[in-house]
């Protein structure tokens, strides 16, 4: 199955992944990192894995991998 | 060989598509014009491109980005239009990418005029751009040494990853002589790994001044411009053995100061006359071996002396220095016998 | 198994302001490039100003231009690289201020050069000054009052200018959501097909928010580009690719 990877190290809190989520799936309220930004924060029960988070984002956070179920 | 009448303009031009340069770009000024002329088609005889840039900046641009590829590229022009090109020759050196450029000399600041002078010393030799960089600096006398000093330039550019600048003037430039030009050479743009040629199974390159990923950039960059100013040092000497009193002139001031030395030793004056050939370094060593010397004689197309300052730190500022100026028209040779006349009879004020 | 993850040749975190469009430009180049199977023969110009972060992060041949000066680099390299695909990487006060006549002489000799010109309506690096596109009324700081255009002249579309000449492919696209960064994406893959294809000039500009300069947040600066900045920059394809030189 495919799932939503987060590099949150790599988060700058721009929110534009939280505006764009068709399923409203990710807040950005998440452990502060070390660059001092709060981050994402992806609630798999809602994330359908489109990748929309992947590509309206500026600093690389996301990742789509295939997992074994 | 194939020895040829050519204008100097045209032997640079010539020499430059023998040592395997595929890229120029320029803008039309007097007195440099037949260069771009001459290689509007003579480049693409050879494969080579021709671009005639909307102005000096793009033209030096362009240059930038062929140097950057480690093909042979060149520039040529003038007074107004060398002023426009110092922002690029910063990048270039500060990049260190090899590439030739061409001043051909005219007279005077602003937009002065296309009559012979030698005004672009200072801004050539001491450089126009911003920021710590040299660029090595040849002063050719001759249409045939014109020609051979841009094999040698494109040469010495590579080995030093650096510009070099042919400083000529408008009577080299203009006057025609026979020249000799050897056979033409292909260059390798490959033969390097610091280019921009698509990055393929190696790590990317990044052109772009290097002082943002050395760590000792400051130790490396002293030291190669000390090594140039080692060994890079050309000249040429005229009665010096014995000179109380030594000229000092590069291109074709310098043949108008040697028989200007032959007229005052018939008069009984012990002159004789030191030709720089690289302007950077100047040649310093050519001054270590002078004894006995009462005066060191700047001969110049400019009103201001501009070498003599150079003169005065190679003799380590022991020897009197003298200026004879000129520009606009080329000076006599009694002129210049009249001017170091007054210089030995103490009627001459020093420069320094 | 990774399906979808960050381009190779953004190898590291890249170094723009939060919400700042480069770094989503920089990343749908460097997909465009690898989809293509170009990222290994290809060669950026980049320009000074924002852009000038780019070499830091971005993992392909990259020569730091003069401010300005991009698309003239970019010529020299074609010219003399032919098979490689040359593209130049620019902001508007570079572009459009201090580099008006490089950009648009090589649009004037339709060079087979692509252009990726980042439009946010100021000099982000310098501290948010006005560029020759910042929009009527919009505050900058040397626009304090906000830009009066009988002083100033009007925004300058270049698009409009660049559409009056024989050049191969013109678009403007915009990174606000979604749908418009796939679109722009759509078109900086045309572009650099048609430098491929030998057609000739190419030039993306792409809408894209400051949020530093702009004082907006992330999301409202988004806001700012949908309902406003397009007002002035109209999205969408202005010379469509002939490919006629094939």
């Amino acid at each position: 199955m495919k799932k939503l990877i987060t590099n949150v190290e790599s988060c700058k809190s721009c929110k534009y992944c939280e505006d764009n989520c068709p399923k409203d799936a990710i807040k950005v309220n998440g452990k502060i990192n070390s660059k001092g930004y709060p981050t994402v924060v992806v609630d798999e029960e809602k994330c359908i894995v489109c990748g929309i988070c992947y590509n309206v984002c500026p600093d690389y956070v996301f990742e789509i991998h295939e997992c074994e179920v | 060989m194939d020895k040829q009448l050519m204008k100097g303009n045209e032997a640079i031009a010539e020499a430059a598509v023998r040592a395997g340069c595929k890229f120029f770009a320029g803008y039309p000024i007097t007195p440099q014009s037949e260069i771009l002329e001459y290689l509007s088609w003579r480049m693409p005889e050879e494969d080579g491109v021709f671009i005639q840039s909307e102005s000096e900046l793009a033209g030096i641009s362009m240059v930038y980005g062929a140097a950057a590829t480690g093909f042979r590229t060149m520039t040529s022009s003038s007074g107004p239009g060398y002023s426009l090109l110092q922002e690029g020759i910063s990048y270039i050196a500060s990049a260190e990418l090899p590439c030739l450029l061409v001043n051909v000399m005219r007279y005077g600041s602003g937009l002065g005029d296309i009559f012979v002078g030698q005004s672009d010393y200072w801004q050539t030799v001491k450089n126009g751009g911003h920021g710590d960089y040299r660029s090595i600096v040849y002063a050719p006398a001759s249409v045939q040494e014109a020609a051979d000093l841009v094999r040698l330039g494109f040469d010495k550019a590579e080995e030093y990853r650096n510009p070099v600048t042919l400083l000529s003037d408008a009577s080299i430039g203009q006057m025609m002589e026979p020249v000799d030009l050897p056979k033409i050479i292909d260059h390798d743009p490959d033969k390097y790994d610091w280019t921009a040629s698509g990055k393929g199974e190696r790590k990317f390159n990044r052109i772009t001044s290097n002082m943002y990923y050395m760590d000792n950039f400051d130790e490396y960059i002293s030291k190669k411009y000390k090594t140039i100013e080692e060994n890079e040092q050309l000249w040429e000497e005229f009665h010096t053995e014995d000179a109380e009193y030594v000229l000092v002139a590069y291109g074709i001031s310098s043949r108008i100061s040697i028989e200007a030395v032959e007229a005052v030793r018939k008069k009984g004056i012990k002159a004789g006359l030191i030709r720089p050939i690289s302007l950077y370094p100047f040649p310093v060593k050519a001054f270590e071996g002078l004894k006995d010397v009462k005066g060191l004689i700047s001969v110049e197309m400019t009103k201001l002396s501009q070498m003599a300052e150079d003169v005065a730190l190679a003799s380590r500022m022991k020897v009197p220095v003298y200026g004879i100026t000129g520009g606009t028209e080329l000076y006599e040779v009694e002129d210049v016998v009249e001017s170091i006349l007054e210089i030995v009879d103490g009627k001459a004020k020093e420069v320094i | 198994m990774v399906i979808k993850s960050k381009p190779e040749a953004c190898f590291v975190d890249n170094k723009y302001c939060p919400g700042c469009g480069h770094g989503i430009i920089n990343r749908l180049v460097a997909e465009v490039l690898e989809e293509m199977g170009e990222e290994k023969k290809a060669i950026g110009a980049i320009a000074v100003g924002c852009a000038s972060l780019m070499p830091d992060t971005f993992g392909i041949d990259c020569i730091q231009a003069q401010h300005g000066r991009a698309a003239a680099v970019a010529v020299g390299v074609k010219n003399c690289r032919p098979d490689n695909m040359v593209f130049s990487y620019q902001g508007d006060g570079d572009a459009l201020a201090i580099g008006f006549s490089e950009t648009m002489y090589a649009a004037i000799r339709n060079d087979n050069i692509t252009v990726i010109f980042v439009n946010n309506g100021n000099f982000g690096m310098t501290g948010g000054q006005m560029a020759p596109t910042t929009l009527e009324g919009q505050r900058t700081t040397t626009s304090p009052k906000g830009r009066d255009i009988m002083a100033t002249g009007a925004p300058l579309n270049v698009i409009n200018l660049m559409k009056t000449l024989d050049v191969a492919y013109l678009a403007r696209g915009s990174v606000d959501g979604n749908a418009n960064i796939m679109k722009t994406k759509k078109y900086i893959r045309e572009a650099f097909e048609a430098q491929k294809n030998k057609e000739g000039y190419s030039f993306v500009e792409v809408l894209s928010p400051c949020p530093t300069n702009w004082n907006k947040s992330p999301q409202d600066s988004m806001k700012h580009i949908r309902e406003t900045v397009v007002k002035t920059y109209e999205m969408g394809v202005y010379a469509e690719r002939r490919g006629d030189n094939a």
